[in-house]
């Protein structure tokens, strides 16, 4: 394949799902059951082409940054837009992401959903999901990247709504929905700084614009503004720190769906938003982005440990590892954030749709046993599964393993990575940003806590219930997209090292973009190190120490040779890596340990510890009370205000009117007398003339308002006759 | 065949025959409404060929833009009344509606 051919097949990457989501919508009912098949087909076809694009862009053209293109789409006035797509790296892995998890998805659906009454629409709407989410994959500029970006929240709405019969499930697309809002509303007032400063929508354009020194409104200060705003459409998307109370309530939609959306593919696309425009952030935008992301690792992991509900624990955790790795890209840890990414969505699908696997059995066994009221996703409901349902449990047993970061594993490279980064990004910036690395460590242990309280609870021990013995293995569909994603979350797909992925071709291939953000508001440590003086001219290497000199985050000293390392950053993690990944291994093995002596041999006693740490636990049971919160807060200040304004409207506005009434009906009181008796007398006789034309003419009026627009027609065509 | 100012006043005429024809001859109020849009997107269409052909340059553009601000505000109004008319007869075809017939 030669690169000409690479765009036009991303194209047809992008539109072949719409192709699905248009036939399943217009021909659904139609179709029927056959519906799942022509969605997996087509999404299987679309998965062979992504394969074909990604291999050839990484294979034959990895050394090009981008592949794109860029087209006038409209002008207004003199204003050219300019829009277009763009192959990169990152972007060539996640359309391998996104199109291999949709169609395993499509696939588990066939079996999961089947009898839903609403089978056709369902696959209409993975359609027209994984249709938007290629077009963030591909766009190039942020005004495909904002469109696409609205698109996935809309698909997103309509999925978690599917059951809409069910209150909870309306309500919680609704919160979904307009979470997003704020962050996208962010966004965009992001991107309208970046296009009045630099007048173009492109990625490339604003990236030179910012190099060159120009700032939006002459004000580096801005500049930070607007990264911080763009950063806030990720945070809706990728439900952070104050946004993220959304992502668990989304798990009211059909389990196949959380695994797509809301664990692997649109929640990564805030990770991917912020990946995409790394160039364009400021020092302190990356310090904002990464305390935003620990925060968030941190309190949704201590949420994740005391829930109960099976894939409320998954969602909790799906939020504290999305905030991993956008605070690992707020570190710096450019390449580890984006592996993260990726091996967090194979493995985290995988968790999910082995959750929608049990559900499903569960739902069968309470099916077979006329049972209608027991939740079929209370942890405490299942018990034994391990011996009911096999190969969910193995697979199951494998993923959580890399999400704990457990040698052997991809998470455990990719993890490993991110808290390497934390700790150099800390050791190089010193003080308070300590806090950011002792707070990962914190939860990645109790990630594997959880983890392991969920597994041991579910699968491990005796059945708790009579519907958990009467569950059974699911079929092929169900558990082959399993096996596949639990394969994919294998060390050897990345790196042939298993401790260190470093060497493998990921990182090789991910490389961070070198930073469009001029040197005195950047990072030093972040900025990528000249060549050996030999090969550039020794003038501008002295000047560029210069600038770095006067840097006011300077923290290391400026022009280190740092041999084959990008920059000083990158370095430094690789010093830090074999302490970090032995304090990982450390934390992870004893969160592991932990959860065993808790709830397999029961050597601690789970409900002392409940009542010990009473309050902890409640607090953590209430998620913080962050619905609470925003319900006290936010939601009823709009509230107070709309009710005030009622009162202004109904008292105030309406008193007004009711007084002017008051005045006009005394006026016309008076009027009227000398009306009844002097004037309608006069009027009367005309009133009888018009009356006596009016019911001759009143045949015309018909009332219905299309004969009237037929003689509005005739009157204009008999007046062009005569005129023209 | 370079496609030129001709061209677009043939799909506009088009589109505005199709969109009063159809609030001629449509009983449902909505499907009169869309037949207005039709109508309405017309014009826009007429708007942005002379902009881009006849010399009217961007106030074409803002003419349409105007346009469409209107329309939207017309389905809203529009929309409602049709609401309202449900409400008062349990029905939305336009040529019962005919209270204010002579």
């Amino acid at each position: 394949m030669t690169q000409d051919l690479v765009l036009p097949l991303s194209l047809l990457i992008l539109l072949i799902p719409l192709l699905s989501f248009l036939i399943n919508i217009f021909f659904g009912n139609k179709l029927g059951r056959i519906s799942g098949v022509v969605g997996t087909t087509i999404l299987g076809i679309d998965l062979g082409l992504a394969i074909a694009v990604a291999f050839t862009k990484l294979s034959s053209f990895g050394e090009i940054h981008v592949i794109q293109n860029r087209f006038e789409w409209f002008s207004l006035g003199s204003q050219k837009i300019i829009v277009g797509i763009g192959i990169d790296n990152i972007a060539a892995i996640m359309l391998i992401v996104v199109t291999l998890i949709s169609f395993l998805v499509h696939l588990f659906s066939t079996v999961y959903m089947e009898g839903d009454r609403r089978y056709p629409k369902f696959y209409a709407y993975l359609g027209l999901f994984t249709f938007s989410m290629l077009g963030i994959v591909i766009a190039n500029n942020f005004l495909f990247m904002y469109v696409f970006w609205e698109l996935v929240g809309i698909s997103s709405y309509l999925l978690i709504g599917f059951w809409y019969e069910k209150n909870s499930a309306s309500n919680a697309g609704k919160k979904a929905f307009i979470t997003n809002r704020i962050g996208d509303l962010g966004f965009f007032i992001g991107i309208m700084i970046l296009f009045f400063t630099y007048g173009s929508f492109m990625f490339e354009d604003v990236f030179a614009g910012i190099s060159s020194g120009v700032m939006p409104f002459s004000n580096p200060t801005m500049l930070t503004v607007a990264g911080i705003c763009i950063f806030m459409g990720a945070m809706g998307k990728s439900a952070q720190f104050p946004l993220h109370v959304w992502l668990p309530d989304a798990m009211e939609g059909p389990t196949p769906v959380s695994a797509l959306i809301h664990a692997a593919t649109m929640v990564a696309a805030g990770v991917y938003l912020v990946a995409k425009v790394f160039a364009m952030f400021t020092a302190d935008a990356l310090t904002f982005i990464a305390v935003i992301g620990t925060i968030t690792a941190f309190i949704s992991a201590t949420i994740a440990l005391t829930q109960v509900d099976f894939k409320k624990v998954l969602a909790y955790s799906t939020v504290s590892q999305l905030g991993f790795m956008i605070m690992s890209l707020g570190v710096g840890g450019y390449t580890n954030g984006f592996f993260h990414l990726v091996t967090h969505a194979w493995f985290k699908a995988a968790l999910f749709l082995a959750a929608g696997s049990v559900i499903h059995a569960m739902h069968h066994a309470m099916h077979h046993m006329h049972d209608h009221h027991t939740d079929p996703q209370d942890i405490n409901n299942m018990g034994g599964l391990r011996k009911t349902m096999p190969w969910t449990y193995r697979t199951f047993l494998f993923v959580t393993l890399a999400l704990s970061g457990i040698p052997l594993t991809s998470g455990f490279l990719s993890k490993d990575g991110i808290l390497a980064g934390t700790m150099a990004y800390a050791n190089l910036t010193g003080g308070w940003h300590w806090i950011i690395p002792i707070l990962a460590f914190t939860a990645a242990g109790m990630t594997a806590f959880y983890m392991f309280r969920l597994t041991i609870v579910a699968f491990h021990g005796e059945h708790k219930t009579e519907i958990a013995k009467h569950t059974k293995e699911n079929k092929l569909p169900i558990v082959l997209p399993l096996v596949i994603l639990a394969f994919m979350s294998l060390w050897i797909f990345y790196s042939p090292n298993p401790i260190d992925a470093s060497k493998g071709w990921f990182h090789r291939m991910i490389v961070q973009p070198k930073s469009a953000v001029p040197a005195a508001y950047q990072w030093s440590f972040l900025l990528t190190e000249e060549a050996a003086p030999a090969v550039h001219q020794t003038g501008e290497a002295a000047g560029s120490t210069e600038v770095k000199a006067e840097n006011p985050h300077e923290v290391t000293a400026a022009g280190h040779t740092t041999g084959h390392y990008l920059n000083k950053f990158q370095e430094e993690t690789h010093h830090f890596h074999y302490l970090a990944m032995l304090l990982s291994l450390l934390i992870a093995g004893s969160g592991i340990a932990l959860a065993f002596a808790i709830y397999q041999y029961k050597v601690i006693s789970a409900d002392k510890l409940e009542t010990r740490f009473k309050f902890l636990h409640t607090f953590s049971l209430n998620k913080w009370y962050f619905d609470e919160l925003y319900q006290s807060t936010v939601i009823a200040g709009t509230l107070v205000v709309s009710k005030s304004l009622s009162w202004f409207d109904n008292y105030v506005v309406d008193g007004l009117v009711n007084l002017s009434s008051y005045v006009t009906r005394g006026f016309g009181y008076v009027v009227g007398i000398f009306d009844n008796y002097v004037i309608d007398g006069a009027v009367n006789l005309a009133a009888n003339f018009t009356g006596f034309c009016g019911s001759k003419l009143r045949k015309l009026q018909t009332g219905q308002i299309q004969s009237y627009v037929v003689f509005v027609l005739l009157g204009i065509l008999i007046l062009l006759y005569f005129f023209i | 065949m370079e496609i030129g100012l001709t061209h677009y006043l043939v799909i506009s005429a088009i589109l505005f025959s199709l969109g009063l024809y159809g609030i001629i001859t449509r009983k449902h109020a909505i499907m009169v409404l869309m037949g207005l849009e039709l109508v309405l997107n017309a014009a826009n269409i007429n708007f942005i060929a002379f902009a881009r052909y006849g010399g009217m340059n961007i106030e074409g553009h803002i003419a349409a833009i105007f346009v469409i601000i209107l329309a939207a505000a017309e389905a809203a109004i529009a929309l409602a009344i049709v609401l309202n008319i449900y409400q008062n007869f349990r029905h939305v075809n336009v040529d019962e509606v005919d209270n204010l017939k002579g």
